[in-house]
């Protein structure tokens, strides 16, 4: 399925910077959103995640660039007359108000009648599990509760889209797991648009219809977590996301598709495109993907010494050590221990490895750095 | 048996150094009361001489000490107004944006706390004296704003403490402007800490002696009209007024604590 061509933009970041002081935060992002979607941001503490949100929101402007929500720049609106609500990472629940009051303020604020917003606030604490609890007050509730509250509040609303950040981070895990669940059977049911912050890459995984990846600032790839996984873009998004072991190297011969290529401790051949002769490349393959033999792999010069092997349920994690030194991690069903100490050959199979051009990153840097000056 | 005897005289001992402490703070207060509803019409108005309500009867008749009760209470009542506002807006200035000196600013607010009260009334003396503002209600006015105001920002800080400053973002997302969200969020948040304040700032104002003498020109307040009085010993309808203040203060103490601070336990 192509989503750009089934899905109408609901939100629209073109060209964004966000700088304080010195801190260049948020780096010219481009990211747009889709109706009805369940976009996470995802990215490590102090990536500018919370900074983006709080652009769409209205509580920070961008230093450049436009963000337009149904193709309505919004440069100049009130985070209060905004149609986007958020949902805050510390609930920001108002402790003076009953829980009744506290969803029903949205309404209040449109000057809905009364009797329509005791009806939609009933409905809506029904929804969200907290039939009874109107009129105790936030003081009196578990995390959990409260989370469901700031939930409620900003789903009342009906925005066209909700931001969350990082809602489940302060629950205990089970917590956190049971409301990951109903969130998303939430937005399912509402059909809201969620752009989610997290530094949870298994709540994003699990999650999202899409994930966007970001690092200090500078957006590194949107996918599906499918996408993400199986074919990350940039050795950030591959180490990232998972574990993966990164072999970087060049190319040193190339023929068609074929390709061979070195790397410190060996070298190996390897199918992919948009390659050339020399140029440099980060090979990044799962653990579960990786495989050993004890006897030479054809078209693979890479060997090591089993370091350690450990049984995690059914699954025998295996560490090889290569001739650089580098740790290469394994890891597939039970079955025939290696002698530690043993000495192995890697290979994978074809289609198992990705590719990933590094090129752009430091060396275009340095080069770029040269050329300034 | 030993230990029985021991345990006893702690008791009876801790008893009865409890028992001065009250006797002690309260005896001054009785000493008050029972002297206005005192029969005696002879100086020093001590011994007892029947119960009566004429020293009340004659409070009423007395413009001069009543009229000074009016002043230092309008003045009570304008001067916790405004410092209150004043605070409460310092307060939560200073509390949500940085700038520069505020740690300066922030320093210099315990100054007219902890200077002697004497050396605040001599100096606000000399500044009006320069300025050639006449000295009456409105010097008294300004002055008792002036001392009340660092104990609005310290009460109001106290409760900001534990303030988030998302639950006003909250607020405007859910489609508040700012003044609304003042109004429902920010004033009803803090309203504890900004009660607190005005209250102190209303009794620091009521019982100013020291300030008041320096500023007040032709304008007597109750404190000032008291220790003019006493002179010639404490007169019965003062003990009257006084025994009135009292019944007040205590009215009011009670509703506050059964009332309110239910209410903010609740909240917390
Ligand atoms: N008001 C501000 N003034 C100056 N710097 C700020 C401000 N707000 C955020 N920053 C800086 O911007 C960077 C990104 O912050 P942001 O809150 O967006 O991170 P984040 O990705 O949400 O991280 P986390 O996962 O820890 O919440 C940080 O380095 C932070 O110090
Ligand atoms: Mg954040």
């Amino acid at each position: 399925m192509n989503v750009e061509e089934d899905k109408k933009v609901i939100v629209e970041i073109k060209g964004v910077n966000k700088i304080y002081g010195s801190n260049h935060v948020v780096k010219d992002l481009d990211l747009t959103v889709y109706e009805g979607e369940f976009l996470t941001l995802l990215g490590s503490s102090g990536c500018g995640k919370t900074t983006t949100l709080r652009m769409v929101a209205g509580f920070e402007e961008p230093s450049s660039g436009i963000i337009r929500v149904e193709g309505e720049d919004i440069q100049n609106k009130e985070p209060f007359e905004r149609d986007v609500n958020t949902v805050f990472q510390s609930y920001a629940l108002f402790p003076h108000m009953t829980i009744y009051d506290n969803v029903a303020y949205g309404l209040k604020m449109k000057k809905v009648k009364k009797a329509k917003i005791k009806e939609k606030v009933m409905n809506m604490l029904e929804l969200v599990q907290l039939g009874g609890f109107e009129r105790r007050y936030p003081s009196q509730l578990s995390g959990g509760q409260k989370q469901r509250v700031a939930i409620a509040r900003a789903l009342i609303n009906q925005p066209k889209v909700l931001l969350l950040d990082e809602p489940l981070g302060a629950l205990d895990l089970k917590l956190r797991k049971q409301m990951q669940l109903e969130l998303k059977r939430l937005q399912r049911k509402l059909n809201i648009t969620f752009i989610y912050v997290t530094h949870d890459q298994e709540e994003a995984l699990t999650m999202s219809d899409r994930i966007c990846i970001m690092n200090e600032g500078v957006l590194q790839q949107v996918g599906t977590p499918v996408d993400i996984y199986e074919s990350p873009q940039t050795k950030f998004v591959a180490t990232f996301i998972g574990e993966t072991n990164l072999f970087e190297g060049s190319v040193l011969e190339k023929q068609g598709d074929k390709m061979r290529i070195v790397v410190e401790p060996g070298d190996f051949k390897v199918r992919g495109g948009g390659f050339n002769h020399g140029d440099m490349v980060a090979v990044s393959v799962r653990p579960e993907r990786m495989l050993y033999s004890e006897s030479p792999v054809e078209g693979f010069g890479l060997m090591g010494i089993v370091k350690e092997q450990v049984y995690v349920g059914s699954v025998l994690k295996t560490i090889v050590v290569l001739s650089n030194g580098n740790e290469i991690k394994i890891e597939r069903l039970a079955g025939q221990e290696l002698p530690t100490g043993g000495q192995v050959y890697l290979y994978w199979n074809d289609g198992d490895a990705k590719l990933i051009h590094t090129f752009d990153n430091v060396f275009a840097q340095a080069v770029e750095n040269i050329v300034m000056k | 048996m030993n230990r029985k005897i021991k345990a006893i005289v702690k008791k009876t001992a801790g008893i009865l150094f409890c028992s001065f402490v009250y006797l002690f703070l309260f005896l001054p207060i009785i000493v008050i009361v029972t002297g206005s509803f005192n029969a005696t019409t002879t100086k020093p108005y001590i011994t007892w001489k029947g119960f009566t309500f004429d020293w009340y009867i004659k409070l009423f008749d007395n413009t001069a000490l009543l009229s000074s009760f009016g002043a230092t209470i309008t003045i009570a009542l304008i001067s916790t107004l405004l410092s209150t506002a004043i605070g409460t807006v310092a307060a939560v200035g200073m509390y949500k944006y940085k700038f520069r000196g505020k740690g300066l600013i922030d320093g210099l607010l315990y100054i007219p706390v902890v200077i002697p009260e004497i050396v605040l009334g001599i100096s606000l003396l000399t500044l009006f004296s320069n300025t050639h503002i006449p000295r009456d209600m409105l010097t008294l006015i300004l002055s008792h704003t002036t001392f009340a105001i660092p104990y609005v920002i310290f009460n109001v800080r106290a409760r900001l403490s534990g303030y988030d400053n998302s639950i006003e973002e909250a607020s405007m997302d859910l489609g508040a402007n700012r003044l609304l969200t003042l109004k429902n969020i920010t004033l009803p948040v803090l309203a504890p800490g900004i009660a607190g304040g005005a209250l102190l700032a209303f009794t620091l104002s009521i019982d100013d002696v020291i300030v008041s003498y320096f500023t007040n020109g032709q304008v007597k307040t109750f404190p000032l009209k008291v220790m003019e009085s006493i002179k010639s010993g404490v007169a019965p309808d003062v003990n009257a007024l006084s025994t009135l203040i009292l019944a007040g203060t205590v009215i009011l103490v009670v509703f506050t604590q059964s009332d309110i601070l239910k209410k903010i336990k609740r909240r917390k």
